[in-house]
């Protein structure tokens, strides 16, 4: 099969910064730990109010852990609970979440925060909240007539 | 449209027959999906209200069903049926036979699934996650869809083996080819859809079961879902690799070299199903990022396309005395709107690709995962690159199996159409993009969301996108126009089916490139090394599964 001299240039040099793309996102995940949230615990979701932590939704503060505190949400057809809490700034915090019934998105707009919600899982993120302000959460994943109508409220607050 | 002296080779009627009657049910699709597609716009600019009870995630339903999954799968069936009949040669009456059972399979299944829609039965969005469930009979017409696809898929791979039968030796013709890989990709990708559908959903909608595994089931959905881009996208490349070159009066730069890349988009296009689900729970993040990396081979047989399309532009261009860097482009028949049409195609590939190397990058995704940045980039690659070239082909393909040719005043109206169609796609993509990024999520109706400051931000966007969806309205109401014209109207004559030569006529395509138990087999394999462990975990550490829930 004959390859064109400039085409063997451009595939090498294709091939050359995919390699390096490739390595770029996979230093990142597993050197530096950014890896997408990808939590492997499970729950009955039937019993997801009565559950640790999931008895105690809101904002916790933790000792002797990685992170300050947990912020743990529930999520159902169609709000979360707590449906606003208020975080300090600078405070880095495992958020913890997960639904009663069907699958719901849990974004918080203007962070990174974003992972999906699905019955029988709990999903996990630690972020740090470095910026002061109102970020609104949103259920990005459909769910039913008032999906769009769901949402909540992180305040982060000096 | 027809300056050529060859002899034209036609595609027989019986089988001009079978491509027409897809088509007619591809188009109905376009402008019911269409329509739907402008309200959810409307309704999301926030200054409209739909009428007489109809509920936008209703509507959004039909508009993915019916154009993600019906009218692309119509047309591409239709489109590789003509395409092996012309190339391999007309159809036995048992592969006929076969590809007409097929279709009437599928359109009892989408007649069902439609019926379910209107009735408000099925509101679970083109991609029915569970627990949300719809009535039995959407599941049982999705599946008669899916198996009426793999009788007209029957059909091209018997029309394949009958041409090798006879032809021992040979290498098959490029497009014959290149609409089998197509295929087998489709028959191994639906797999997962069908048992999600047939062994979990099903049942579980009839009561049969009270529970179901909804990891499972994602899994399954998006082991066919991303193959599914890939099916949409093949038949393009066939037209952008075989067609496009003897349009333009130019030479395929390498017959084998275009079937290496279709082998490797069947290869790659398959074990990446995670790549949608990165941010999920219950799968590892090691198995994520091994089917990121596998999601990213795809990018040495775009590079390889890309090289090929833009390598035939240049040597035709220069062939006819162009000079200088760019001097080239001057020689292409932008007034032809098979060519332009197309191209506009090509183009919006540049930023699709992009977008989608930016999707499925492992952590960029956290950005942009289910905002409205998503719905953007795939109206971008399918709703562009991939329609406009399917209308491309129309242009030219319709006439030519109803008898009819393109006049002038047509190919006039086609180029508005697609300018149009670039424009409309500029604002509504560009918007959503933008949108995406400050947080706006993907399917949902008009919000305020409680009169929070970020929302209202993304309020402007919303018009902007109308406003694009609309004059993407208007392009479709022209495509319609055209196509009727073309079906009915257009003057009797000889429209061309033009199928390219390859540049070099002395080279032939190593036989190793049509062994199916090699490429199969690989393909087996690197399903089972992406899939089979983070499959099992899923399994085994399953927890107790869902009932059903009807919340619209």
């Amino acid at each position: 099969m004959h390859i064109h001299k400039f085409e063997k240039i451009w595939l090498i040099f294709g091939v050359a910064t995919l390699l390096v793309f490739l390595s770029v996102i996979g230093v990142s995940a597993f050197y530096l730990g950014n890896q997408p949230p990808s939590c492997l615990a499970t729950i009955n979701p039937e019993k997801v109010d009565t559950t640790a932590p999931f008895d105690k939704p809101g904002l916790n503060k933790v000792e002797g852990k990685e992170w300050d505190y947990e912020l743990v949400f529930v999520a159902s057809a169609f709000n979360y609970t707590p449906g606003e809490v208020e975080v300090p700034l600078g405070a880095k915090v495992k958020v913890i979440a997960t639904t009663k019934d069907v699958v719901h998105g849990f974004n918080a707009a203007g962070t990174n925060i974003n992972m999906m919600l699905e019955p029988g899982y709990i999903s996990e993120l630690v972020t740090t909240f470095d910026k002061a302000g109102e970020f609104l959460i949103v259920c990005n994943e459909y769910c039913g007539a008032g999906h769009h109508l769901m949402s909540s409220m992180i305040k982060v607050v000096e | 449209m027809s300056s050529f002296t060859e002899k034209i080779k036609k595609v027989d009627p019986r089988d001009a027959k079978l491509g027409m009657a897809h088509f007619y049910v591809a188009f109905i699709g376009l402008f019911i999906g269409g329509m739907a597609g402008l309200l959810q716009t409307l309704v999301r600019s926030g200054q409209y209200t739909l009428p007489a009870g109809i509920g936008y995630y209703q509507l959004l339903t039909l508009h993915g069903v019916v154009l993600a999954l019906v009218m692309t799968t119509y047309f591409i069936m239709g489109f590789q049926l003509v395409a092996v009949s012309r190339t391999a040669g007309t159809l036995s009456n048992k592969q006929r036979t076969t590809a007409w059972i097929g279709f009437w399979l599928m359109t009892i299944g989408t007649v069902m699934a439609a019926v379910m829609i209107l009735l408000n039965e099925a509101s679970v969005l083109y991609t029915f996650y569970a627990p949300l469930q719809a009535h039995a009979l959407f599941y049982v017409g999705l599946t008669l869809v899916i198996a009426g696809s793999w009788l007209g898929s029957a059909a091209i791979i018997m029309a394949y083996v009958a041409w090798r039968k006879q032809n021992p030796g040979q290498p098959s013709p490029l497009l014959t080819f290149m609409a089998l890989v197509n295929t087998l990709m489709w028959v191994v990708a639906t797999i997962g859809v069908a048992s999600t559908v047939l062994f979990q959903l099903l049942p579980w909608s009839l009561g049969i079961v009270e529970r179901v595994d909804v990891a499972v089931s994602r899994t399954l959905f998006w082991y066919f879902g991303h193959p599914l881009v890939y099916f949409w996208l093949l038949p393009a490349y066939m037209a952008w690799y075989v067609v496009v070159p003897k349009i333009i009066g130019g030479k395929i730069f390498s017959d084998s070299l275009a079937r290496l890349s279709f082998i490797l988009f069947l290869l790659f296009s398959i074990p990446v199903g995670f790549h949608h689900q990165l941010m999920e729970p219950g799968i590892d993040a090691a198995w994520k990022f091994l089917q990121v990396v596998l999601t990213f081979l795809v990018i040495i047989p775009s590079l390889m396309t890309a090289f090929s399309l833009f390598a035939t532009f240049e040597t035709f261009g220069r062939s006819k005395g162009a000079t200088g860097l760019f001097g080239w482009l001057k020689e292409l028949p932008w007034g032809d709107a098979r060519f332009l049409i197309p191209f506009i195609g090509m183009l919006s590939f540049i930023p699709g690709g992009a977008g989608g190397i930016i999707n499925a990058s492992n952590q960029m995704n956290q950005v942009v995962h289910n905002t409205i940045w998503v719905t953007g980039h795939f109206h971008l690659t399918v709703a562009t690159a991939v329609i406009l070239t399917f209308f491309g082909i129309s242009y030219w393909l319709i006439p030519h199996l109803t008898g009819r040719t393109l006049t002038k005043a047509m190919n006039k109206l086609a180029i508005l159409q697609g300018v149009l169609w670039a424009i409309g796609m500029t604002f509504m993509s560009g918007a959503m993009h933008a949108a995406g990024l400050l947080g706006a999520p993907r399917r949902s109706a008009f919000s305020e969301y409680g009169g929070a400051a970020q929302a209202a931000e993304w309020i402007p966007y919303q018009i902007a996108q109308a406003v694009g969806g609309s004059i993407l309205f208007i392009a479709i109401i022209l495509v319609l126009y055209i196509f009727i014209n073309l079906a009915f109207f257009a003057p009797k004559g000889e429209e061309e089916f033009p199928v390219g030569e390859a540049a070099n006529l002395a080279e032939k395509a190593p036989m190793v490139l049509e062994n199916w138990k090699l490429w199969l087999g690989i393909v087996v394999l690197l399903i089972a090394f992406a899939y089979t462990i983070p499959f099992i975990d899923l399994i085994e550490n399953a927890p107790i599964g869902s009932k059903g829930y009807k919340l619209w």
